[in-house]
């Protein structure tokens, strides 16, 4: 069984980004490496805007489970754009200490 | 060079002449015994803002606080006639926590039709009546009717939600929020309940971290990464400048301009930006509010360029409200004299399609990357500060909300003891730090 829409095939290598929160998320990013990071955006960012077209065939709060995963990918995308057009690094710079974590998040 | 006009008296600052314009001590921050007084003087003695009505949709519905800086627990619950009551969150036989759920020392919400005591099984209505005692007959003259739960005074402003610890506090929540918060009466705060809560545990003084988001001057240095290289220099060259700033009495705002939602040059921003047409001031297209015209208290420069208005309600409540119809909320709430608990909430119209909800996905992540860097920074002033090595620190013109609130908390404390000490030997002890520097 695929885990994303049939369209988005080409983007099944990296469906494990498919993470319903914000922890786990965060959490891949820093357990990546920046190569990793890199090749995840290069090959979902030229897709975006065609995966916020499928999806929004759909009311958001009627996503099939295919459609769900993908947007959940999107999150990862935005999450990983930082490292990647910012940081060239997987972290925060200075942010040694620091955390935040997410506690109340919208359910879809 | 000034690009947006100051007060005829030549600067924010000196607009107010009771703050001065002399360096300040932070001694107020590193003193763990400053840190008692401003317990009692401060946290039990103000209004504090511990949720939204939404967080209570319906009869039963409720939720705890842990305000261990005022010493308590409260529990706060929708009543059967629709009101918002709050009580001291404890068992009125022996001194239980009321409402808990695995973990007594974590917050906890839901919804039931009375509050029973895990210890005894004694029962509390929604109003806080005490209906039910377990082996009744085995008490001494046991009055019911006296041993409901404590209450604590408790309000609600557009729909945010207050308590006051103090049982005879006489001053009302309106009166409380003073001209600023009259002056944002009618937002539709109501509107916005799509939500994302961050926490963190903070390792500074709370006092610290509202300084941190009560000035921009910060802005372009710390994180001037965040945007392209072009723009970051372009920032870092203007410096920040407030549109406009507010002192109502314990209170202060700032307001400040925002060309990045929509930026004027899409080579601005970052790809992922232009692609969600979002970023840290939110998404660029704004969704209805059902308001033709925004409350008189934003915006109070009425500029054409005006981004975020930035409220300090003392003492540990801010409100941002961004041109981009959202709005954001922090609260620190202090856990020791040199530890806090931020919690930065960012408020939503709710998205009906995968393209909103990715720009407002975009606008949370922005957040937690700044708040990183922000909270990162104060674990480096708090240590700093502690070693004393420097005692004298000047503020400078943008800085002059951290002036006005580090002033209004030192004249509570004083107000306290000053009291405190008329109650006993009529004798004025005198505070612990003084907040000019060198005194």
């Amino acid at each position: 069984m695929s885990r994303l829409p049939p369209e988005f095939a080409d983007l099944e290598p990296y469906a494990g980004w498919a993470l319903r929160t914000e922890a786990e998320r965060y959490a891949k990013r820093l357990a990546s490496s920046m190569e990793e990071l890199q090749e995840f955006y290069d090959a979902a960012f030229p897709r975006l805007e065609a995966a916020i077209e499928h999806c929004d065939r759909h009311p958001l709060d009627q996503l099939p489970e295919d459609a769900q995963r993908l947007l959940w990918l999107c999150y990862s995308l935005v999450n990983v754009s930082f490292p990647v057009e910012v940081w060239r690094q997987a972290r925060v710079p200075d942010s040694g200490a620091a955390q935040l974590d997410l506690v109340v998040e919208p359910p879809i | 060079m000034a690009h947006f006009p100051k007060p005829a008296e030549g600067s924010w600052t000196e607009h107010h002449p009771g703050l001065g314009t002399g360096p300040v001590s932070y001694e107020d921050s590193i003193s763990p015994e400053h840190y008692e007084l401003e317990r009692d003087a401060i946290f039990r003695r103000n209004w504090l803002n511990v949720g939204r009505v939404e967080q209570l949709p319906r009869t039963g519905s409720y939720f705890t606080r842990e305000l261990d800086v005022a010493r308590t627990s409260i529990v706060v619950v929708r009543d059967a006639d629709g009101g918002v009551r709050a009580f001291h969150n404890i068992c009125r036989h022996r001194g239980n926590k009321l409402v808990w759920s695995d973990h007594p020392g974590e917050e906890t919400s839901g919804t039931c039709r009375q509050f029973t005591c895990k210890y005894h099984g004694w029962r509390y209505g929604l109003d806080g009546e005490l209906t039910f005692v377990q082996q009744e007959e085995e008490f001494f003259d046991l009055d019911r009717a006296t041993h409901g739960l404590v209450p604590v005074q408790c309000d609600v402003w557009e729909g945010f939600v207050f308590v006051h610890l103090d049982p005879d506090n006489t001053t009302s929540l309106a009166e409380h929020m003073g001209d600023l918060g009259a002056g944002l009466v009618g937002y539709p705060f109501h509107r916005m309940t799509q939500v994302h809560r961050y926490r963190a545990e903070v390792a500074s003084n709370w006092k610290l971290f509202i300084d941190a988001f009560a000035e921009f001057y910060h802005a372009p240095v710390l994180h001037a990464k965040q945007a392209v290289a072009d723009e970051s220099r372009k920032l870092a060259s203007y410096g920040f400048e407030g549109l406009h700033y507010e002192i109502d009495g314990p209170h202060g705002m700032v307001s400040s301009w925002g060309g990045m939602s929509p930026p004027k040059d899409l080579a601005m921003v970052k790809p992922i930006e232009r692609v969600l047409r979002s970023g840290l001031f939110g998404p660029w297209d704004r969704p209805d509010i059902g308001v033709d015209e925004l409350p008189p208290g934003l915006n109070p420069a009425r500029s054409p360029v005006w981004g975020v208005d930035s409220f300090v309600f003392f003492p540990n409540f801010m409100l941002l409200v961004w041109a981009p119809n959202w709005y954001l909320t922090y609260h620190y709430w202090p856990t020791s004299y040199r530890t806090h608990i931020f919690e930065g909430t960012l408020y939503f119209v709710p998205p009906t399609t995968a393209r909103e909800r990715l720009a407002q996905e975009l606008a949370a992540v922005t957040f937690k990357e700044y708040a990183l860097q922000d909270g990162n920074t104060l674990e480096a002033t708090q240590t700093m500060l502690e070693s004393r090595a420097v005692t004298e620190f000047p503020l400078n013109d943008q800085e002059v909300l951290l002036r006005h609130f580090h002033r209004t908390a030192q004249q509570q404390v004083d107000q306290y003891l000053a009291a405190r000490g008329a109650g006993s030997d009529g004798h004025a002890p005198a505070s612990a730090v003084s907040l000019v520097a060198g005194k």
